[in-house]
């Protein structure tokens, strides 16, 4: 019974409608009780695989085979029917509903055509229970912690009884302490007999509670191994294709004088009036790269919006090359040579209806060299973009073609040259290789360099710790909307420090190099 | 050509093939000479010279209020008041036409105000969003019936005339457009509609104001986030295509086909208006076209009509089948798949040659 | 004048004029509390108002007539939901489609049904029947007001209740009210969003043939070509006036009928020329919207405000 296989995913292949192939031959075996690790960057084809055995895309090619027979998992619904439960990264929950409600959703007990509220209640508080998840079934979920919200996503999936269950990057959420406590009892789980598959690009978790695991690359598998006989360098060369290095061969620092970015007391409250960034000051030079480190959330976004302008409610004063951005439109920002690589680049990045072309010039067409009076410049744009496609090597079969039809190095590449083409004084860099693939992101990380050398000041917002340590002259981390911790010398900074930091367990009260004056 | 884009046109020909099939069953069911009743729906229109003008002078306000709905939906703004703006336009140009009577300056003087009563009409919903958040598409259609019923009180109280029952004075002979072809009432307008429809494209495409107005209508936070103010897109884009429809309606008024406003009730060119913009997938340029279809439509429906017993209002069923089809993005989408998935299989092959 | 507004008969008025906008704004509101918007209301309604007259003359049965009339307007929320979630068309184009496919398709099936131009002038169709609750009509002025009102009018007030119930009690209930505001949440448990908003756009096609039935057979007795003059507009409306809650839209469509009443005096008064009475309704709406939005609007900025 010990090593008795529960589910087989064979040869999946899988082509999105834009043409992009997310699966190519992946297969993936799952036996009852283990705790199996798939493995792999952003963009690897980890969600695409969970989501056909979930359900919610169809394969191309391959089949599945649960506990010995062929089947075809058509919907969630399906999947959930067949024992299968999924923790999505991007909680589903329903935010005005109560615990109870969300947990008991879709499965209520009822009371001739009502809903027996009463039941209700008792059901979900004693599978609570049950697994000995301490929860207060009759909150509404908009009011509750993350680390709650995803062990009611866990309970929702338990009360329709998952045999397998999925979780996608589980812990990109959680506190260290929430993390200790779901790896508690994900064990219980396990020893409860339970499947579960526990997505991550996080190694040392992996080595911490998985059994075996399933490396990605590429829409392709890397093969299956038993964790405890690989090591963390194996993991991390199958997944990324070679060893890590942690650092670009950087050339020496040559600051300017003059401060581009001069921020004072920054105070930002987002739009539900939580306090988001708090009485924050720095200074940013010509030369150098101010690395922004930090769990999401913590303000980073509402500060990189204070400073392109696309948030005008703060207290406290920015300067951009001397002058105060309060009155500044993001036009005007723009127009002070600051360019903006932003968080999301399908939201607020790019027209993905619209033509490469189209989407080069959103920062340029107001310059004489492509337009005059009302009319836009329709050859020299033209010339231009075929200049930047080659210039930034990307992939695509003319400028006409849509940007949504671009794989997502591809878009993100089509941003940074219409960012970068400007030759820009600032760059403000949010996330510039989240889930793109290693050539693309070398690629980027490797410009944002020449732009430092070149006497641009970057700041750099990034979740990639490998990222932000290769790259950063200077390095911040962002905690409740403060700067945690500061570093001048980011060599001799540990991961470890640096992630005590970021977790709020160590708080810098004096930082050191903040401002240059 | 792309793939893709050899599907959209495939989908788009067979969606009125199957339109007109429908349509033609329905006509079996109503009628008692359903076969007569098609052929005259079919070639009617090229029956004679007048008939033929017939189609040519109904594409005219087509085109422009298609034109106009282009120009607002590409701000994605779903604005519905090109119908309102078009009677409003019909009706201030019928104001200045019976009171003006300087040749070549009177139909200028009434086009002109019949833009730009247009243009403030159109606005109305688009200002009442930016400065309340009230959603464009609900006030738009309230609007509707507002210019409607302000239509109907100038008509009876402001500019009727006691001589004639719901019609108001005629216009001057000076205020008119002139006819451009013998035997037809094909008018000046045409022309004036063409060149819409061009200079639509143009400013859509060509120039730096057109490529704000589609940045912000594909995606508004990246327009933001591109310094494009969106409150100035949405104004003027609303402004611009309310202009056009309610020239369109000026046009319509002067043009040989009415002596007096008679409009007692919404045309209906405004909703004419959606499909015309949906055929073209939002780009004036091919609105003539789109507009010549229904306007063949129309004809072969009123020859129909005229000579059998099935009525004019087919043509709205056929109307609305080709919009549900035209716009049913998985219609036909399995197919669509395959042809993707064939080329990215043939590129796969090609890198491992490689 | 006022006299004329305070009277019984005055609110009696409000009520009938209310009606058909009340079931096409709970129509609008089980729709948007799904997640769709159905602007195909104002089509549901025009073809129920010749379907109630067409049936209730073929079978010579008010009662028959509603009921066929219903499931009608059932099948065309299942076409518009077909054609929305199966086939993704937008869902404004769709409806768009179906507003248009009711303005000329409702004329040709009268014509071809009775000769009729029209208007339904032929056809003997037979209309709602009044209906006295004999506890109710002793309380005094709401006895009065509700006395002798049409069927359809007590079944509106009454569907407001089912609606309350059904959206806030049932499991279904519950499952529209989840896919309306997270459609992945409902997936994820293995709700089909997609059969939810079938059910959600069949009972709003229901709702809203109750409405357009009252129009031909209770309002007026006959069936006139566009007789449904916007109302399923304003109930798009009157529902997101109302928050989406039966309630709220209860409450708002009231207005809309105190506003289609005071039409209705004023036009008896002839206190105004009659096309702008008419405007009214419209622009009761329409300020009504800008007012509630406004507000909300004010509301937002206080809540995220320093």
């Amino acid at each position: 019974m010990e090593n008795q296989v529960v589910l087989e995913m064979k040869h999946i292949m899988k082509i999105y409608g834009n043409g992009v192939v997310a699966n190519e031959d992946v297969s993936l075996d799952l036996r009852k009780g283990e705790i199996h690790a798939l493995l792999g960057e952003n963009g690897a084809g980890k969600s695409t695989l969970m989501k056909v055995l979930f359900g919610i895309e169809q394969p191309d090619q391959g089949e599945i085979v649960l506990k010995g027979t062929p089947v075809t998992i058509k919907s969630p619904q399906d999947a959930i029917s067949k024992g299968i439960g999924m923790v999505h990264q991007h909680f589903m929950l329903v935010p005005s509903l109560s615990v109870a409600d969300n947990i008991i959703l879709g499965v209520a007990p009822k009371k001739g055509i009502f809903i027996d509220t009463a039941k209700a209640v008792d059901a979900a508080q004693s599978i609570a229970r049950e697994y000995n998840f301490d929860i207060n079934v009759n909150d509404k979920v908009e009011e509750i912690p993350v680390g709650i919200k995803q062990k009611v996503e866990i309970l929702k999936a338990l009360y329709r009884g998952a045999e397998i269950l999925i979780l996608d990057e589980p812990t990109a959420v959680l506190t260290p302490q929430e993390t200790e406590e779901l790896f508690v009892q994900l064990l219980k789980l396990r020893e409860k007999g339970h499947t579960i598959i526990f997505i991550s690009h996080k190694l040392d978790e992996i080595k911490k509670i998985c059994d075996r695991a399933t490396i990605m690359r590429n829409g392709r598998s890397m093969g299956t191994y038993e964790v405890k006989d690989i090591t963390t360098q194996e993991m991390s060369r199958l997944m990324v294709g070679h060893e890590v290095s942690l650092t670009f061969d950087k050339n020496e620092q040559h600051l300017t004088d003059n401060i581009f970015m001069r921020v004072r007391n920054l105070t930002v409250h987002n739009s539900q009036g939580v306090l988001k960034v708090d009485d924050l000051s720095f200074d940013l030079k010509g030369g150098e790269v101010l690395g922004i480190a930090g769990v999401e959330g913590n303000g980073q976004t509402e500060l990189i919006d204070t400073l392109t302008g696309l948030n005008k409610k703060y207290h406290g004063t920015v300067q951009v090359m001397g002058k105060d951005i309060a009155n500044a439109s993001i036009d005007d920002i723009r127009s002070m040579e600051v360019a903006h690589i932003p968080e999301d680049r399908m939201a607020s990045g790019c027209a993905s209806t619209l033509s490469i072309k189209e989407n080069l010039f959103t920062n340029q067409y107001k310059n004489e060299k492509y337009s005059s009076g009302l009319m836009l410049k329709g050859k020299a744009m033209d010339q231009r973009s075929d200049e930047l496609i080659k210039e930034y090597l990307i992939k695509c079969k003319s400028r006409r073609q849509h940007v949504g039809m671009l794989s997502g190095g591809n878009i993100q590449k089509v941003i940074v040259a219409r960012e970068f083409s400007t030759n820009p004084k600032i760059i403000i860099a949010n996330q510039p290789t989240r889930g793109i693939d290693v050539g693309a992101a070398a690629f980027i990380r490797k410009r944002l360099l020449e732009f430092r050398d070149a006497g641009c000041a970057v700041i750099l917002v990034s979740a990639d710790l490998t990222e932000i340590f290769s790259l950063s002259d200077r390095l911040a981390v962002m905690y409740k909307g403060k700067f945690a911790g500061f570093f001048t010398d980011v060599a001799n900074v540990s991961e470890d420090e640096l992630g005590e930091h970021m977790l709020g367990i160590k708080k810098d009260e004096r930082l050191e190099g903040v401002l240059y004056e | 050509m792309s793939s893709a884009k050899k599907f959209d046109m495939l989908r788009t020909v067979l969606s009125v093939a199957i339109a007109l099939l429908i349509s033609f069953v329905i006509i079996f069911f109503v009628s008692a000479q359903p076969l007569e009743a098609i052929k005259y729906l079919l070639i009617g229109p090229f029956s004679n010279k007048r008939s033929m003008g017939n189609v040519v002078e109904s594409m005219i306000p087509l085109i422009f209020t298609g034109t106009g709905v282009c120009i607002m939906f590409s701000a994605n703004q779903i604005n519905l008041a090109g119908e309102g703006a078009f009677h409003m336009g019909g009706l201030i140009a019928t104001c200045v036409a019976i009171n003006m009577s300087i040749p070549g300056i009177s139909p200028i003087v009434a086009l002109f105000a019949a833009g730009v009563v247009g243009a403030l009409f159109t606005a109305i919903p688009a200002v009442m969003k930016i400065t309340t958040t009230a959603n464009e598409m609900v006030s738009s259609l309230m609007i509707n019936y507002l210019a409607l019923y302000f239509g109907n009180y100038i008509l009876n109280n402001v500019i009727g005339d006691p001589a004639a029952s719901t019609a108001s004075y005629p216009l001057t002979a000076e205020s008119q457009l002139p006819v451009l072809v013998d035997g037809t009432r094909i008018h000046l307008g045409f022309i004036i509609a063409i060149a819409v429809a061009i200079l639509g494209y143009v400013f859509l495409y060509k120039t730096k104001l057109g490529y704000e107005l589609r940045i912000t209508g594909e995606n508004e936070s990246f327009a933001r986030y591109s310094g494009i103010s969106i409150v100035k897109v949405i104004v003027i884009s609303q402004l611009l295509g309310g202009f056009v429809a309610g020239l369109g309606g000026g046009v319509e008024m002067l043009s040989p086909i009415y002596s007096r406003f008679t409009w007692a009730s919404l045309l209906g060119y405004g909703w004419d208006a959606i499909i015309i913009c949906t055929l073209s997938k939002k780009n004036p340029l091919y609105t003539p076209f789109a507009a010549l279809f229904l306007a063949y439509l129309r004809t072969g429906a009123s020859i129909m009509a005229r000579r059998t017993d099935v009525t004019l209002e087919i043509v709205q069923i056929t109307q609305g089948i080709i919009i549900l089809l035209v716009v049913a993005e998985q219609f036909l989408s399995g197919y669509r798949h395959k042809l993707i998935a064939r080329e990215a299989k043939a590129e796969l092959k090609e890198e491992g040659v490689k | 004048m006022w006299k004329a507004i305070l009277s019984p008969d005055f609110f009696g008025t409000i009520l009938r004029a209310t009606t058909p906008i009340l079931f096409a704004t709970l129509a609008s509101c089980v729709a948007s509390k799904s997640g769709i918007t159905n602007m195909a209301l104002e089509g549901i309604l025009l073809f129920s108002a010749l379907f109630g007259v067409i049936f209730s003359s073929i079978t010579h049965s008010w009662l028959l007539g509603l009921i066929i009339t219903v499931v009608i307007g059932g099948l065309i929320g299942l076409i518009l939901a077909f054609f929305v979630l199966n086939l993704k068309t937008d869902e404004i184009l769709a409806a768009i489609a179906i507003n248009l496919t009711a303005t000329g398709g409702t004329v040709l099936l009268l014509l071809a049904f009775s000769g009729d131009r029209g208007v339904s002038s032929s056809i003997r169709s037979v209309s709602a029947p009044s209906l006295t609750i004999p506890l109710i009509d002793k309380i005094p002025f709401i006895g009065q007001v509700l006395s002798g009102q049409n069927i359809l009018t007590w079944l509106s007030l009454v569907a407001v209740i089912v609606m309350h119930l059904f959206l806030y009690k049932t499991p279904l209930g519950l499952s529209i009210r989840a896919v309306g505001e997270n459609k992945n949440a409902a997936e994820s448990v293995g709700i089909s969003s997609r059969r939810i908003q079938y059910i959600a756009l069949v009972i709003s096609g229901c709702l809203a043939a109750f409405g357009g039935f009252f129009l031909s057979g209770g309002y007026m007795n006959m069936f006139t070509k566009d007789m449904s003059s916007g109302r399923g507009f304003i109930a798009l409306a009157a529902a997101s006036m109302g928050g989406n809650t039966p309630i709220g839209g209860l409450l708002v469509s009231l207005l809309f009928g105190l506003a289609s009443a005071l039409a209705n005096v004023m036009q008896l008064m002839s206190v105004m020329p009659y096309e702008i009475i008419l405007m009214v309704p419209y622009l009761t709406t329409l300020i009504g919207l800008g007012v509630y939005y406004y507000a909300q609007k004010k509301k937002k900025e206080r809540l995220s405000g320093k």
